[in-house]
């Protein structure tokens, strides 16, 4: 093989690669334009819910512990107004295999890398998601090698990162490293095509089709226990894929009137390729930094069409700060007993304000939470921060300045989450669309597609894409 | 000196600085792409620092510069963080109703 491996070279093989790693031909749903057939390809790629179910079974996947939190919500009742304070409720997914949901997200890519014929798997994530996949290699017997963005240039490495390498390794992967940067992808590109292995892609309908479980259990485990769905279910977004599949999962139980809200750790500031900013981050998921990027453009993932579309599902999307996160981290282990990793709580410290806002006999799901250990604990994440700079305070949340300050709640009244403007993050995606496209008339059926990828109205997108050419 | 099956650690540069991708921000684009990988030696004998082959866990054969032999995980659960004691204490105080919050 004498193939040229240049930065360049290798890009341009991008599609070739990409198509041979996937094994989808997603040609098969495009038409000119700005559309795609979403629901077609969630359709014909992947697998319905009862396979799924069925092989997530195999593997010990699923059907982990639907928990209430009383005292947190006893806690979020202190700081309500009168007959105000939702109950809270935690899905308890550290439970499955490899401590966390993605567990869910991996099995169907894995699954299907093994009826395929792949000898092995490859996934490029500093996240739970390496775990998942090595985890889920492992059971069925295929090999595993998970891409790292993990050090900075004095080859330094977050804490939480260097742990989910040694819980890659612990499960037989290979962990290649890299410092920061988006090249980290021509790596992945050229690991594809040296090993033909399959990419398990966080963005495959494979990947997203796994999490409906999630989805569809939360509605089961609510009917069984307090005979009625839940009004409101928060995820920690990010990728968009867990939004994504939870709410999916929903729909397909039923579900349809549960308010579906996206939560984020709010790191505006810092950027996400820079080696100097890299270290200063105590969140490497769950923040801003992917959830504003992925919701804006779902198509910027590592393959052609991304099955993670957030703003078809969300209602609402909120931040919190990384001191409330730390908080209330501290405050799930203190009075619930339930000790558990930061980053999978980001959505727990926007449910316990957003419990405020709703009355009593309302309910409200925090969807996932996450494995702690050495390295992603609360503790190593601040005394890392410290080193690098950061400082730790305790006052008003508000105040923080990501990559400078952390700031913990000086008491719980003090957390509170703030709202993105929705509908500006939709029109930012509609702007995107259309820069990508510019070439091409705007259909009647792109417009159709666009209310649906947005969770908007006809009307919602003729007078965006108005706007947008005014300006 | 590591010997031939050796557990190793490896490095290498995978881009140049010069070599970066164009939308790459400034400070990144001052130092190289460079990366780290595991592996069991191949060659007879290598000093830290001599370029190797090495077969990953998984048995593919890569090239770097031999860093750390039997190399191990020093992450931990960090130094003391006292900013974090008040926390239990408070939120206890206040579901037992010690504390005026309502």
């Amino acid at each position: 093989m004498n193939k040229d491996m240049s930065y360049k070279s290798v890009m341009e093989r991008k599609n070739e690669i990409m198509k041979k790693a996937v094994g989808i031909d997603y040609e098969a749903f495009e038409t000119k334009g700005i559309r795609f057939d979403y629901n077609d390809m969630m359709h014909k790629t992947g697998y319905d819910l009862s396979e799924i179910q069925r092989t997530q079974k195999e593997t010990g996947i699923g059907n982990t512990p639907l928990l209430e939190l009383k005292n947190i919500t006893k806690l979020a009742r202190k700081f309500a107004p009168e007959g105000k304070g939702a109950r809270i409720f935690i899905k308890d997914e550290a439970s499955n295999p490899s401590g966390s949901y993605k567990a869910r997200r991996a099995a169907t890519s894995v699954y299907h890398a093994k009826k395929n014929g792949y000898k092995g798997v490859i996934a490029a994530t500093s996240g739970n998601y390496g775990a998942a996949v090595a985890s889920q290699a492992a059971m069925l017997g295929l090999k595993c090698i998970i891409v790292q963005e993990c050090y900075d240039s004095r080859g330094v490495g977050q804490p939480e990162i260097v742990e989910k390498a040694r819980k890659c390794e612990a499960y037989g992967a290979e962990v290649l490293q890299l410092t920061v940067g988006p090249e980290l992808f021509y790596t992945f590109l050229k690991l594809l095509e040296e090993t033909g292995y399959f990419n398990a892609s966080l963005y495959t309908p494979f990947g997203i089709a796994g999490v409906e479980t999630l989805g569809y259990e939360i509605a089961m485990q609510f009917r069984e226990l307090e005979g009625r769905d839940p009004d409101v279910v928060v995820a920690t977004n990010a990728g968009g894929g867990n939004l994504t599949g939870t709410a999916r999962g929903l729909i397909k139980a039923g579900a349809d009137n549960v308010e579906i809200i996206g939560a984020s750790v709010n790191l505006k500031g810092l950027h996400m390729a820079s080696d100097t900013q890299f270290n200063k981050k105590s969140f490497t998921t769950g923040h801003t930094g992917f959830g504003i990027p992925f919701a804006t453009w779902p198509d910027r993932s590592d393959v052609p069409r991304s099955a993670a579309r957030p703003l078809r599902y969300m209602d609402r999307y909120v931040t919190v700060n990384q001191g409330e996160v730390f908080y209330i981290t501290e405050a799930l282990a203190q009075v619930e007993g339930l000790e558990r990793g930061p980053a999978g709580n980001t959505s727990l410290a926007a449910a316990f304000s957003i419990a405020q806002e709703l009355d009593e006999d309302k309910i409200i799901v925090v969807q996932e939470t996450e494995y702690t250990g050495a390295g992603k604990h609360i503790q190593p994440q601040l005394s890392f921060a410290k080193d690098n700079g950061v400082d730790i305070k305790i006052g008003d949340p508000k105040d923080e300045v990501a990559g400078e300050n952390i700031i913990l709640p000086k008491d719980p009244s003090f957390i509170k989450v703030d709202d993105l403007d929705l509908e500006k993050i939709k029109k930012s995606y509609i702007k995107n669309c259309l820069k990508n496209n510019e070439d091409i008339e705007i259909t009647e059926k792109d417009i159709e597609f666009l209310a649906e990828d947005t969770k908007s109205s006809k009307e919602f997108v003729i007078s965006m894409i108005e706007k947008l050419k005014d300006n | 000196m590591a010997k031939k099956g050796d557990w190793v650690r490896i490095y290498n540069i995978v881009l140049k600085s010069s070599e970066r991708a164009p939308q790459v921000p400034d400070d990144t684009k001052k130092v190289p792409l460079e990366m780290w990988d595991k592996g069991f030696l191949i060659n007879e004998n290598a000093e830290i620092g001599d370029q190797v082959e090495v077969e990953t866990y998984i048995g593919r054969r890569i090239k770097g510069q031999l860093l750390e032999i039997d190399p191990y995980y020093t992450h931990s659960y960090g130094k003391s963080v006292p900013e974090l004691l008040y926390i239990g204490r408070q939120l206890r105080g206040i579901l037992e109703g010690g504390e005026d919050n309502e």
